[in-house]
């Protein structure tokens, strides 16, 4: 008889072959939040891209609302740990946003509403891979999850889809966010677990 | 840039950073006195907000709501920032 028993071996390390290594399954949708709920004003809600140039594109909430919009649904992983599969949004898609942003730059700095910040490649906001999202499940984005819009970056920790989003600043050198300076992984990958430095 | 209305949302007060900070420190720090760098308030480190959903603790003045202290756990460190502390007065 073995000496450790199958009580003793803790949480598996996932739940399912839809999750990534460490994370577990749950069914509602978890807040989680590092300061104030930022209320933001509609009709004085901006999202800002700023090049590299210190070109700025603006959108009012009108000019968002104005363009073509997707419903991804898609899974999403946080680094505390918790997935949540097959969620439903609606947003624009990045490459809508960029399409007329003349850039060189390799790296992104998404800015929130609050003073939150998080650090990607470029690349990773491209290729119908990220959203600027302002409904989860057919309803309008709530405050406490980020709304009026956050950014969907669903393939990396959900840290980096930042909420209250109000616009990203486009660099060429790799500024690390919030999270990214306080221990934290420089992509966040869900799938190769970086979740910390070093990872 | 507009300067969003607040809703403070969940948070605890500064005693919970007791444990946490034990790790660290050889004392309570939660017994120190902090001033905030961004606006130069004064008050007890158990007085701050702390809101603790989050990837790591994330500890904001009570008076202007910015942060003062982030500490988070990994498996093998300790991570603190204390950029928006400008001092810990720790009674001796």
């Amino acid at each position: 008889m073995g000496i450790v028993t199958p009580g003793f071996r803790g949480r598996p390390r996932s739940s399912g072959p839809d999750l990534p290594p460490g994370q577990y399954l749950t069914h509602d949708f978890p807040v989680l939040s590092a300061g104030p709920t930022p209320r933001v004003p509609m009709d004085r809600w901006e999202f800002v891209i700023t090049t590299e140039t210190s070109r700025a594109h603006r959108w009012t909430w009108a000019d968002m609302m104005a363009l073509p919009s997707e419903t991804p649904t898609v899974d999403i992983h946080c680094v505390t740990k918790w997935s949540k599969l097959g969620t439903t949004w609606q947003g624009v898609s990045l490459d809508t946003l960029m399409s007329d942003v003349d850039t060189a730059a390799d790296y992104a700095l998404v800015q929130s509403y609050g003073g939150y910040t998080t650090n990607l490649p470029l690349t990773d906001l491209l290729d119908g891979q990220a959203w600027l999202a302002y409904k989860f499940d057919g309803e309008d984005l709530h405050p406490e999850h980020g709304g009026p819009a956050r950014m969907l970056i669903p393939h990396l920790y959900f840290w980096k889809s930042a909420k209250w989003v109000r616009g990203i600043q486009l660099r060429f050198d790799n500024e690390p966010g919030f999270w990214e300076t306080a221990g934290y992984h420089d992509y966040g990958d869900p799938w190769r677990e970086q979740r910390y430095q070093g990872d | 840039m507009i300067e969003p209305r607040m809703d403070l949302g969940p948070h605890l007060d500064g005693n919970v950073l007791a444990g946490p900070l034990r790790e660290i420190f050889a004392m309570d720090v939660t017994a120190a006195t902090s001033r905030c760098a961004s606006c130069g308030a004064v008050g007890a480190v158990a007085a701050l907000h702390v809101y603790a959903n989050a990837p790591g603790m994330v500890a904001r003045c009570p008076t202007c709501e910015e942060v003062v202290l982030r500490m988070v756990r990994t498996p093998d460190a300790a991570w603190l920032d204390m950029r928006g502390t400008v001092s810990l007065r720790i009674p001796m």
